[in-house]
């Protein structure tokens, strides 16, 4: 305590977390390769929130860069959890379908490009309902048609988390990296309160959220491959060893049998924790979606 | 929700780059700066937050008795502070005059 010239590494790495979703997009990508596709001064922003009261972004909180990481082609599409909490809307649901199909339709013809998602998001945009809802199916067939031929590489840093529909999106990407900040679930806490009473899910306990919903369980269940500090550095280091492995020989959706036969062995009668579901699962635990 | 357009006819240095700042969430906002058409600047605000127009236009008043640069300015605001304003405005001038 004596050595004042002593600066601990945490304060000394550079945040992902606190970056601004482009920001965090290019700190991946190789640098000055990086491109932005339908950038802010197009204005694609949402007809829908004005008409409802709410300012809109120029972008509607979805960012789209091409670039390239290990020199291979990449399309980075980052979500930003500060604007209405990442949600996905009419606008840009479609930003993020048409970058996925042009990547689809580039790797069909030869140029293999992984797509990189940042999901930090609450799931469908209320404000504007069924088109967000559809939004999201889009985006989930536009994953399944890309991942054949390519990775798609989810990384949920926090602190917004993934919920609701696009937690579907993580399910079917080739690969899930969290941080221990981040949460992965399909009802957030709050829903499930509102939805099934206190005595079901107590929204004001952090450490019961994070026990079942945090980075370092969904890491530890197996439903996500890998538990990253929140370094942009390291960030960007793993999702680069990600890219470079190209998609796993089985996806993690594709297991079903694998899945269904651990949800029938649980027992049901008795309470079960998030630790107890974690050590059975991790007995037959599928590093990187693959088996 | 409202919206404002104000007009800076005394500022029309050219300027040639742009820039955009700032994300739309709670209490902060994004500005979007570009080279005016007309040779003079211009902003036009669109805010979550009604009932104050005095002090948008008091805080540009305030940035443009400074900066001359012909610049187009769009503002998407989600209750940022004069103060947010301020900073995000120079945040922008920062990046276009770089």
């Amino acid at each position: 305590m004596n050595d004042t010239n002593f600066i601990p590494a945490s304060v000394l790495r550079r945040s992902f977390i606190e970056l601004e979703a482009r920001a965090r997009a290019q700190s991946l990508l190789d640098a000055g390769t990086a491109r932005e596709l339908v950038g802010p001064f197009e204005r694609m922003e949402s007809p829908w929130l004005p008409a409802q009261g709410i300012a809109p972004q120029s972008d509607d909180g979805c960012i789209v860069l091409k670039g390239t990481i290990s020199a291979k082609p990449v399309v980075v599409i980052a979500l930003e959890g500060a604007f209405q909490a990442g949600s996905m809307g009419e606008v840009s649901g479609a930003k993020m379908t048409a970058a996925l199909d042009l990547a689809a339709r580039d790797s069909a013809n030869g140029t293999n490009t992984a797509a990189v998602l940042l999901l930090e998001t609450g799931g469908v945009r209320l404000q504007e309902a069924n088109l967000g809802l559809a939004a999201i199916a889009e985006v989930i067939a536009s994953v399944l048609g890309l991942r054949q031929y390519a990775p798609v590489i989810s990384v949920i840093a926090g602190t917004v988390g993934c919920f609701g529909g696009m937690a579907l999106v993580a399910g079917v990407s080739s690969y899930v990296l969290m941080t221990r900040e981040a949460r992965l679930g399909l009802n957030g806490a709050e829903v499930i309160e509102q939805e099934s009473g206190i005595e079901e899910f107590d929204s004001s306990d952090r450490a019961l959220i994070w026990a079942i919903d945090g980075g370092e369980q969904r890491v530890g269940m197996g439903v996500a491959d890998e538990l990253i500090d929140d370094d942009a550095q390291k960030i960007a280091a793993s999702v680069r060893r990600y890219v470079e492995a190209g998609p796993p020989r089985i996806h993690r959706s594709d297991q079903v049998d694998l899945y269904s036969q651990r949800i029938a062995a649980l027992d049901v009668s008795k309470q079960f924790d998030p630790v107890m579901l974690r050590d059975s699962w991790s007995n037959t635990r599928k590093k990187g979606g693959a088996a | 929700m409202e919206q404002f357009k104000f007009d800076y006819p005394q500022a029309k240095r050219p300027v040639s780059n742009k820039a955009h700042v700032g994300v739309v969430g709670s209490g902060d906002m994004e500005i979007l700066m570009e080279p005016s058409k007309d040779g003079a600047a211009q902003v036009t605000v669109l805010t979550s937050v009604n009932g104050f127009g005095a002090s948008w236009k008091a805080v540009l008043d305030r940035f443009f008795a400074s900066y001359e640069g012909a610049v187009r300015v769009h503002i998407n605001d989600a209750g940022a502070t004069p103060g947010n304003v301020m900073l995000r405005l120079q945040q922008a001038v920062e990046v276009i005059e770089k």
